[in-house]
């Protein structure tokens, strides 16, 4: 469905972040992209629904290439993709229904979306996303008076109101506590099987991407390093992948009860989550 | 680090480096400074004889605000009035709505670079020329009279608010701006869900700020001929009428402390 094909991003600095990404993702696979800081995954979701211009190569969606597209029709391939991001990035003025809502804009009109007077369908999918993921009493509160957790929920009802094939998502649990990632990854993968979407999950935390998806992509220096199961991630891939460091303790992290130093850390608090990998880190 | 370095260091004092290195230089500006701050004040010519005949008018003037005269011209003082607070409320809006556009265009993240430099040119075209320079000149033009002064509080207010506007467009969160773009929303879709959120309540409290200043400012320009209170002020000093004036200052005063209050609650609520 989604095609990459000789994808390279060069910015004006000069700094090559993505050299020829060729990748495919067929339809309704969620996929984790993995890489240090700086690997350029960010970059390449931004390249493909091009919040970032690409320099050269094309991204085929659906055997069409949008970048050569005009303002129009780029707008209407945004809407088949929606985007869930690091920060929220949610309007932080708005409030919670204006933000869901806001993923509609690619469908209604200027003078509809700026007097807040929405179709009758689209407030309706928008409750029944809020219900959905536990927010529904919150619809009218300030997105800024929300936790965390609740904010990037919000962030995935507005990508999914817009009714998408693909989400983008840019690190969705970087700014989030051990358990409320989970939560969130969890809510991704659910919501993605649920209605067949394909995903590409940006996100630094190996352990994590290896829980939930059945595709890992590491990317280091802007190239694919690796491109297979979660599995298949061996220390040396790792090593390949990040650079030298012990990475037994990431990968073993199942084991992590039969570790006494682990054992004591996490004894002073116990709740529900002790024991359970999270107490490792 | 090796211990031998770390040994080196322990025991000696520390200071924060100074701004500037080089000694010499450091005490040289400093030293210049001071002389010349000493051959300026001294420049300035005093006449001791003329500020002790000044002492007993001056003293006048602030006795003068023990008995205000509010009812003597209070029909000038009503008329003045009047025509500033319209001047005041016209130039604000004409001012404001100008300012949005133009400040949206001189914002260098979203406006296009040729938009930019014109929208830029603009505003410091209205912020080189000062209130009263462009009073003359429209007075000149229109005749005496509060349509010189309209026009010229409107125009000040453009470069004051677009340039100010246009800063805080240019620190906004970029993200939150590039989500809403993300969902494939138009331009002004965009401008209106991804920025406007973002820095309303500046343009607000900005806006009341101005029309507070305006306010001000009609006082000043009725000086030059260009209408409302400022006439009536200037006529009162003509005339030697020190507690008529007192009334029209003490009447501005509690107008700007009013306006400043009242911009402080409307602030508060749109945080």
């Amino acid at each position: 469905m989604l095609r990459l094909e000789k994808l390279t991003k060069t910015y004006k600095t000069g700094d090559m972040a993505l050299k020829g990404i060729d990748l495919d993702v067929p339809s309704g696979q969620v996929l984790a992209l993995i890489g240090p800081s700086g690997a350029g995954k960010s970059t390449m979701i931004r390249c493909i629904n091009r919040l970032v211009e690409p320099t050269s190569g094309a991204v085929m969606l659906d055997g069409t290439d949008l970048t050569g597209f005009g303002s129009g029709a780029l707008r209407r391939a945004r809407r088949e993709m929606g985007m869930i991001f690091q920060e929220y990035a949610l309007v932080e003025r708005l409030t919670v229904m204006e933000n869901v809502l806001s993923g509609r804009l690619g469908y209604v009109g200027f003078w509809r979306s700026f007097l807040r007077r929405y179709p009758q369908k689209d407030v309706d999918e928008a409750f029944r996303l809020l219900d959905r993921v536990g927010l529904l009493h919150m619809a009218d509160k300030r997105a800024d008076e929300l936790s965390g957790g609740q904010r990037q929920r919000v962030g995935i009802c507005r990508a999914l109101i817009q009714q998408p094939k693909l989400l983008l998502v840019d690190e969705p649990t970087a700014s989030l506590d051990p358990k409320t990632s989970r939560q969130i990854m969890r809510l991704i993968c659910e919501l993605c099987a649920e209605r067949g979407l394909a995903a590409i999950i940006n996100i630094h935390d190996v352990a994590l991407a290896q829980m939930f998806v059945p595709r890992v992509v590491g990317l280091r220096f802007g190239e694919i390093v690796y491109d297979g199961g979660p599995t298949g991630l061996t220390p040396d891939k790792l090593t390949e992948i990040y650079g030298k460091e012990d990475w037994e303790a990431t990968i073993q992290k199942d084991d992590a009860e039969s570790d006494p130093e682990v054992t004591i850390k996490s004894a002073p608090a116990p709740d529900a989550e002790a024991g359970k990998p999270e107490a490792a880190e | 680090m090796s211990h031998r370095e770390l040994d080196d260091m322990l025991g000696r004092g520390w200071r924060k480096p100074p701004l500037i290195r080089h000694k010499t230089l450091r005490w040289g500006l400093i030293a210049g400074f001071a002389l010349y701050l000493v051959a300026a004040v001294s420049s300035i010519p005093v006449d001791w004889g003329r500020v002790y005949e000044g002492l007993d008018r001056g003293w006048q003037f602030v006795l003068a605000f023990t008995h205000p005269d509010f009812l003597t011209r209070w029909s000038d003082i009503w008329d003045g009035l009047a025509e500033s607070i319209i001047m005041t409320v016209a130039a604000s809006v004409v001012g404001i709505a100008i300012s949005i556009p133009i400040g949206l265009g001189a914002a260098r993240n979203i406006a296009p670079l040729p938009v930019y430099v014109i929208c830029r040119a603009i505003i410091a075209i209205s912020r080189a020329l000062q209130e009263i320079i462009v009073a003359i000149l429209l007075v000149a033009i229109f005749g005496f009279g509060p349509l010189a002064g309209f026009l010229t509080l409107s125009f000040a207010t453009i470069g004051f608010l677009s340039k100010l506007l246009a800063e805080d467009i240019e620190a906004m969160d970029r993200v939150q701006a590039e989500a809403i773009r993300a969902s494939g929303a138009r331009w002004l879709q965009w401008i209106n869900y991804g920025v406007q959120p973002q820095v309303m309540p500046r343009l607000v409290g900005l806006s009341m700020y101005r029309i507070d200043i305006n306010f001000r400012e009609s006082a000043i320009l009725g000086l030059v001929g260009a209408g409302g209170i400022g006439a009536t002020l200037n006529t009162a000093f003509d005339r030697y009428e020190y507690d008529t004036a007192a009334a029209i200052l003490i009447l501005i005063i509690g107008i700007v402390m009013g306006l400043e209050y009242l911009s402080g609650v409307i602030r508060a609520r749109v945080q």
